[in-house]
């Protein structure tokens, strides 16, 4: 990959709901190292574009590439290894955090790779969290501590492009800081972006290099 | 041919009749407001069974195979419709998945019985073939709109974990195939759990038959083991069939959960 060709490519993306367009001719180069700030009025469809951009609903117009690739020169499970979406209500599967995190390696797209517990500790640890968190039964977690381990489930794969819906709207404040702290140090590693959205645009103003307002695309 | 059992006359089917007195008699006590149903539900069984008599009484003196092959398919279309008319929820071409499905897996078992088990000679005699036809279909019916109605259901309320599951790089098959499973057992255990206490506490309508009209009981019994084995596999393989259908339709190809193609079942 060439130091100028862009990780992500979004191209004339639009999204419409019966008749109405919600957003469309939505275009942006998200380049290695940056965090772009995605905002709009709420109900514009923010999460819609996530969700697009991973593919997880069919693009009714434009097209995504990835270090230069479509989803399907990539084969869709490994674009979204490489281009991994987190929603704001993440979801769990029964069993501990542990049991969550280590489900993810049994995906044939990770092949032999497998569960690093050191890795994931000391994250915890720049998150505030105690090792005994991965003991904690999933399903029972609050609304904060399962965002907290999404994003340790997706971490832990390394995906070069994040996309991260409120990654920390049910986080406190000091928790929300130690979130932003950690993703900026994986946004420093080489060949690394992510899509931020928040409801606090302070949040935006701190994160993102550069903002996309969803509003201008209708 | 001399009949070994006693023939009911109309004025005997009259006196019977008495007995759904004791429903109309409860549901007018106790203000259940059933009556209306119940005289139509009567007057359904009635006819429709009796107009079921005369026409199984001409097909039975039926010899050409073609007759009796388009009255099978007609069962079966009619069986496969059903189906889907007691689910919840559908999805365009559901009505095509459920029919094939029936018609698929009730066409192997049946045909297996008929030319290999029992050996029927014509393949195609309406005494055999019909009876065995519908009991078969009659299961499989069950147990496909039990596994549809389970599969649906199942995709909406855990959606969010599948699509978890599928942004981490699962492929459909690893993030829905609990679901998968889960429809197919759902489908498959009212058969079993009738197999479980049959004879215990259930004597089947098929074998109770065969005994009033005066067959053997072991042979009676024999006929039905082979017709539980049927209904088996019928079901198994029908409800197989039409969740994977409904797998393969409700998720594309590029890994996506389609819910959109989901719609309510109008009532």
């Amino acid at each position: 990959m060439g130091p100028s060709q862009p990780l992500l490519v979004a191209n004339n993306l639009g999204r419409c709901l019966g008749e109405r367009w919600l957003w469309r001719g939505v275009s942006f180069d998200l380049a290695a190292g940056e965090c772009l700030g995605l905002v709009a009025p709420s109900g514009a469809g923010k999460t819609l574009l996530m969700r697009n951009l991973v593919l997880l609903d069919p693009c009714q117009q434009g097209e995504v590439r990835f270090a230069g690739k479509t989803p399907a020169e990539w084969t869709m499970p490994t674009y979204r290894t490489q281009v991994m979406y987190m929603p704001q209500r993440p979801a769990a599967l029964d069993g501990t955090v542990q049991e969550n995190l280590e489900r993810v390696f049994e995906l044939a797209v990770y092949g032999q790779q497998h569960f690093d517990p050191d890795k994931i500790e000391s994250w915890l640890q720049q998150l505030g969290r105690s090792p005994d968190f991965l003991h904690l039964q999933a399903a029972r977690l609050s609304g904060g501590e399962a965002q907290i381990l999404a994003l340790l489930r997706g971490l832990q794969v390394n995906p070069p492009v994040l996309l991260l819906d409120e990654p920390t709207a049910s986080l406190d404040g000091d928790a929300t800081t130690r979130v932003e702290g950690l993703l900026s140090n994986w946004l420093q590693q080489p060949d690394h972006a992510c899509v931020f959205t928040s409801h606090d645009t302070a949040q935006i103003h701190r994160v993102a290099d550069r903002q996309l307002n969803l509003g201008d695309f209708t | 041919m001399e009949s070994r059992y006693i023939i009911i006359s109309y004025g005997q089917l009259a006196l019977s009749a008495l007995l759904i007195l004791v429903n109309v008699g409860l549901s007018m006590a106790l203000k259940l407001g059933l009556a209306r149903s119940l005289v139509i539900a009567t007057l359904r069984m009635v006819v429709q069974l009796l107009l079921i008599g005369i026409v199984l009484e001409w097909l039975f003196t039926q010899d050409n195979p073609w007759v009796i092959v388009v009255i099978s398919l007609v069962m079966t279309s009619v069986a496969g419709m059903a189906a889907v008319n007691r689910t919840q929820q559908r999805f365009v071409g559901i009505y095509w998945n459920s029919l094939l499905s029936v018609l698929a897996s009730s066409a192997l078992v049946t045909g297996f019985a008929m030319a290999g088990i029992i050996q029927v000679q014509p393949w195609y005699d309406p005494q055999y073939l019909i009876p065995l036809l519908g009991m078969v279909l009659g299961n499989t019916l069950n147990g496909i709109s039990l596994g549809l109605d389970r599969f649906m259901e199942g995709l909406a309320s855990q959606q969010d974990q599948i699509e978890m599951l599928l942004t981490l790089g699962a492929t459909r098959w690893e993030a829905a195939h609990h679901q998968v499973r889960d429809a197919i057992r759902v489908g498959m255990i009212p058969t079993i759990n009738s197999m479980m206490v049959m004879g215990l506490v259930s004597l089947p309508g098929m074998m109770t038959g065969q005994i009033l009209a005066g067959a053997n009981p072991i042979d009676a019994v024999r006929y039905q083991i082979v017709i539980m084995f049927m209904i088996a596999a019928g079901t198994a393989l029908g409800v197989f069939g039409v969740v994977l259908f409904a797998y393969y339709r409700l998720f594309s190809a590029d890994h996506q959960l389609r819910l959109d193609h989901l719609y309510q079942a109008r009532r």
